[in-house]
Parts: C-alpha cells; structure tokens; sequence
C-alpha cells in the first residue's frame, strides 16, 4: 500500500502539472523528452544500481527500438504497433545473446564491453545508410494512435509519456519487491554469497539485462514515434554516458531516483541556455557540487536532509514539551 | 557406521590458477552427524567448503551426495539439493533489511511457502534479536548478531547439510559460545553439520568426529574427543 502510495502521489503530480502550468513549453516539450529518460533511467538502474552491473552501452537497446520501428513503418508500410513489438523481439534477441559472454566479465572489463556494443550498434546505424538513411537520419515517422485516439499533438504527446512511465515506476518497483529482485540486490551484494543462496546468478543477470533492453526499445519506439525523426546523434555514446550520469545522480538503486535525475539532466542544459557560453561550465559545476554534498544521491540524499530536519524538529518539540512538564511539577 | 554417508568426498583437489590449494582430500559425513575440520589459518578450509558447494571449481576428485555426484553440479542445483553454505565472514546483504536476508536464504523453496513462513518463525524463536531487527539493514547488526542472520538464512534452505564456515570469526568469546551451543543445539535437531573452523577447542569440543587439515591434505581423523587428546593436535592447536 504504501508503495502505491508514492506511485498515486507521483501520477497525481504528472497529471496536474499541465493545468498548473497551461501552454508551458517545458510542460509540453522538456517534460515530454523528460519522461522518456526517466524510463530509460529506470530500467538502467534496475541494471546498475540493483543488480550492480554497469552498462555503458544503453543507448544501443534505445537506438534498435527507434531505428525498427522507424524503418517497419516508413520503408515498409507496417502499422506502429507490431513494428513496436518486432522491435522488442529484435532487441530482445539480441539482448539475450549478448548477455552470457557479456555479463561473465566484471567492474571494468563488463563496462569496456557495454561500450564496444553500444558503439558497434552505432556504426552499424551510421554504415547501414540504404536502411537507415545514415548520419542523415530518417524522417517521416507516423505517430501512433491507441485505440482510435490519434497522439498527434504535444499535449497528447505528455499525456501518453506520462501513462507510460508511471506504467514503468509500477512495473519497476513491482520487480525489485519480488523474489527475483531480492535476487538482484544479492547479486549486487556478493555474487558468490547470491550463489550459495542457491540464486542462478547468470540466468539473473541475463534476465535484468533483457528486461532492461526490452523497457529500453520500448521507449526508443515511442521516442521515434513522436519525434517523426530519428538520426544516430540520439543514440551515441555520449547518451550512454548521460543515462548512466541521470542514475548515478538521482541515486543508485532508486526507482525513483532515476526519474529524479533524468528529470534534472534534462531540465538542467534548457536552463542553463541563459548563460550561454558559460552553460556547459556551469553544467559540470552543479554535477560536481551535487555529487560532492550528496554522494548518495540527490533523491536518497535529500531524503535523508529533510528525515534529519523532521527528526530535529519533533526532538526540539519533545524537549519543549517535557520542560513544559517539568516546569508545571515545580509549581 | 552406517552404510551410506549424506556426503563422501574422494581425493579432491582444486587449485587458483598455478596453485595447488587441496591436495586430494577425502571425507564423509553421515547422517546426523558433527564433523569438524580444523586447521590453521591458509590450510584450505573455506577452499573445500567452496568447492564442495562448486562455487570454487575442482581440478579432480568426486563429490558425493546422497549417493549422487556433484561434483560439477552448478552451485544454485547443490542448493537445491539441500547443502546450505554459511560463508566465511557471515556475507550478509549488508543494504538489505533481515528479513529480506532471511527470505533470500529460503531462494531455493519458491513451492514451499507454508514451510519456510513456518520456519522463519522457528528462526525468529531461536535468535529473538533478528525478529526485534528484522527491518533494519543487515549491514547495522553486530558481528554476534550477523552471524546468527547468516545460520537463520542458510536453514531457511532447508538443509540437509549445513556448511558451517569459521563461525567463531571474529567474535568475543562469550559469543562464540553462544554460537557454538546454537550449533550443538541445531545437531541435536536433526540437522547434520560440517564444521569448519580455526577454533579446535570450540569446534572438537561439540563435535561427534573431526578431521585435522593442514596445508590442503587431511592429516589427522578421528572422534572428536580423541582428537582432543591427541599430543601433537593440543601441541598444533589447543596451545598446550
């Protein structure tokens, strides 16, 4: 209950905001892209920060879901849904075949070997230009529509993200709360510890790394699908890094988190615009800061801060009270 | 001696890489037995017990259990089987609350819901402090108390062998005689237990049997009391 309680509190706020703030280009614009990070993070962090095994690689999983939902329907013609479902196969697939050999290596080996997947499924979208149009990208992407109920607008655009990663944080927290995601967090403690707990800790890894592959392509579907555009910048490696940066800032193993620091990684840089050339500075400057004062990350970080300050307070008026007593006993 | 021992070890060896760590150890535990091993610090003790749980790989030699061989069964299978590791240095889930350490010991019993809720509650009875902490991260119980968290972890895998690995680690010894009567005590239960452990005198003490083990080779094996009696075992390690 009381984890659905936070979720509640969560959709309520994502609901409200567009009526806070009408016609607000953060709202309709930032927040939407917003909300499509905060669900790569999440599924990135139920790899990184439960399961302990990094990735530098994400944006591949994101880029195959874009480009096979891109190319089913604008090349060929296929309805968005079942190019969205191929696309998970796709990415499923190869997901599963990538894992053993992948995952048998560890800290920094495991992270040399996401990076040389995430940039060989770079190239391969770059070389591959008769399909994917190349460096240049491919456009006329056709948007989807959901039971007859047409996306075709910015605030719909809000409306469908925010479904959806509220439909993400449930499933996420649903897993981390299972038997298997204790499985997970042992694996991150000890893996021989999970081992002799009778855990099979390369079937585990496998499966957090497809499932976090297969939430990945999703949203690379439905990024494609609302940009209308897609081209190879968005999948590179430098939005590895910045999904991997959005975790570790929010607060690793954090649902929550990851949505807290995907939400400030990208509201952060349109910002920051105002100090133009200072802008990317000023950038680095507040990620140091953040991570030097709260290096358990912002969400659990701030937690913490505001737990201390309750805990304060109620001691003080504990205090209060019982000198309050005391002084009545005197008289 | 009964006929068929629940583990038979035969001229096992493992190494770490170029190292030879056991020199063709062999060994049985009955049914309802305490058998302890002891020996120094680098002797291979916690060598063994990972390889009899495969999650250290033999070089050669047979594992038997319960008749069956597995000596390359994979280690999650072994649990499964009923051999149940208490690691050495406790290795509890240190962010994770207790009772979530208690559930991950209970991996192996997805089918056995009622029993493991039953026998989470015999665990709550025999250690009442992990019932009083059972929501706080095990990484804050004392070193006594963690390793009370890892017995209650392993025996909620139903074990029909315990792996007990250095129990006294670390411990003040008002502790360690507490640990070792909850060991005797789980024995008197039913529970068949191999013991492994740097503390002799503890260890012989409880034990029905024991084996001395120095250097990767078994040198010494014996009823437990013998063993204590033995001049070069109380020159070796009993300190007299």
């Amino acid at each position: 209950m009381k984890r659905l309680g936070g979720l509640s509190l969560f959709a309520l706020a994502v609901a409200l905001l567009p009526f806070i703030f009408p016609d607000n280009y953060y709202v309709t614009v930032v927040a939407v892209s917003a909300g499509l990070h905060a669900i790569l993070a999440i599924s990135l962090n139920l790899l990184m920060g439960y399961a302990g095994q990094i990735s530098l690689g994400h944006a591949a999983f994101f880029g195959i879901g874009a480009y096979t939902s891109a190319v089913l329907t604008t090349r060929y013609g296929w309805n968005p849904w079942p190019s969205i479902l191929v696309g998970l196969a796709f990415t499923g697939t190869l997901a599963y075949i990538v894992a053993r050999p992948i995952l048998k290596l560890k800290g920094h080996y495991l992270a040399m070997a996401t990076l040389g997947l995430g940039i060989i499924v770079h190239i391969f979208i770059v070389q591959m230009g008769w399909l994917t149009g190349g460096p240049d990208g491919m456009g006329g992407i056709p948007t989807l529509s959901v039971f007859g109920w047409t996306i075709d607008s910015d605030e719909r655009w809000y409306v469908a993200i925010g479904v959806l990663l509220v439909l993400v944080i449930w499933l996420a927290l649903n897993i981390i709360d299972s038997r298997s995601g204790r499985a997970l967090r042992a694996l991150h403690g000890s893996e021989v510890a999970a081992e002799m707990m009778g855990i099979n800790t390369a079937a585990t890894k496998t499966g957090v790394f497809v499932l976090a592959a297969l939430i990945a392509s999703v949203a690379g579907s439905v990024f494609a699908h609302q940009q209308a555009f897609v081209s190879p910048d968005s999948f590179s490696f430098f939005f590895s890094i910045e999904l991997v940066t959005m975790v570790v800032l929010g607060g690793m193993a954090s649902t929550y988190g990851a949505v807290l620091g995907a939400i400030i990684l990208t509201f952060l840089p349109e910002l920051l615009v105002i100090f133009e050339d200072y802008e990317v500075m000023i950038f680095g400057g507040i990620l140091m800061g953040m991570m030097i004062f709260l290096p358990q990350g912002l969400f659990i970080g701030l937690k913490d801060l505001l737990h201390k300050l309750v805990h304060k307070r109620s001691n003080k008026a504990k205090q209060a009270a019982s000198q309050k007593e005391n002084n009545h006993g005197v008289a | 001696m009964p006929s068929s021992p629940l583990l038979q070890v035969e001229d096992l060896t493992s190494h770490y890489g170029p190292i030879q760590a056991l020199h063709g150890i062999s060994l049985e535990v009955n049914p309802g037995e305490l058998v302890a091993m002891v020996g120094a610090n680098g002797a291979g003790k916690t060598t063994l017990l990972h390889t009899l749980s495969n999650v250290h790989k033999a070089s050669s030699g047979k594992v038997y259990f319960e008749g069956t061989e597995i000596t390359r069964t994979a280690p999650h299978k072994i649990v499964k089987a009923g051999i149940c590791h208490v690691p050495e240095g406790r290795q509890v889930f240190g962010p994770l609350s207790v009772e979530d350490n208690l559930l991950l010991g209970s991996f192996s019993q997805r089918r056995n819901k009622a029993w493991v809720e039953e026998e989470l509650g015999k665990i709550y009875q025999l250690f009442p402090i992990l019932k009083e902490k059972h929501r706080q991260a095990a990484g804050t119980l004392s070193g006594g108390q963690q390793q009370m968290l890892a017995i209650g972890r392993a025996l909620l895998g139903n074990p029909k062998l315990l792996l007990l690995d250095e129990p006294s680690m670390g411990l003040a010894p008002l502790l360690v005689a507490e640990i070792f009567r909850v060991v005797r005590e789980l024995n008197e239960k039913g529970v068949t237990i191999l013991l492994v452990e740097q503390n002799a005198k503890a260890a012989l003490g409880i034990a029905d049997r024991g084996y001395v083990l120095e250097t990767g080779r078994v040198v010494l094996s014996a009823d437990a009391d013998d063993l204590l009696a033995d001049e070069a075992v109380q020159k070796a390690y009993l300190g007299h």
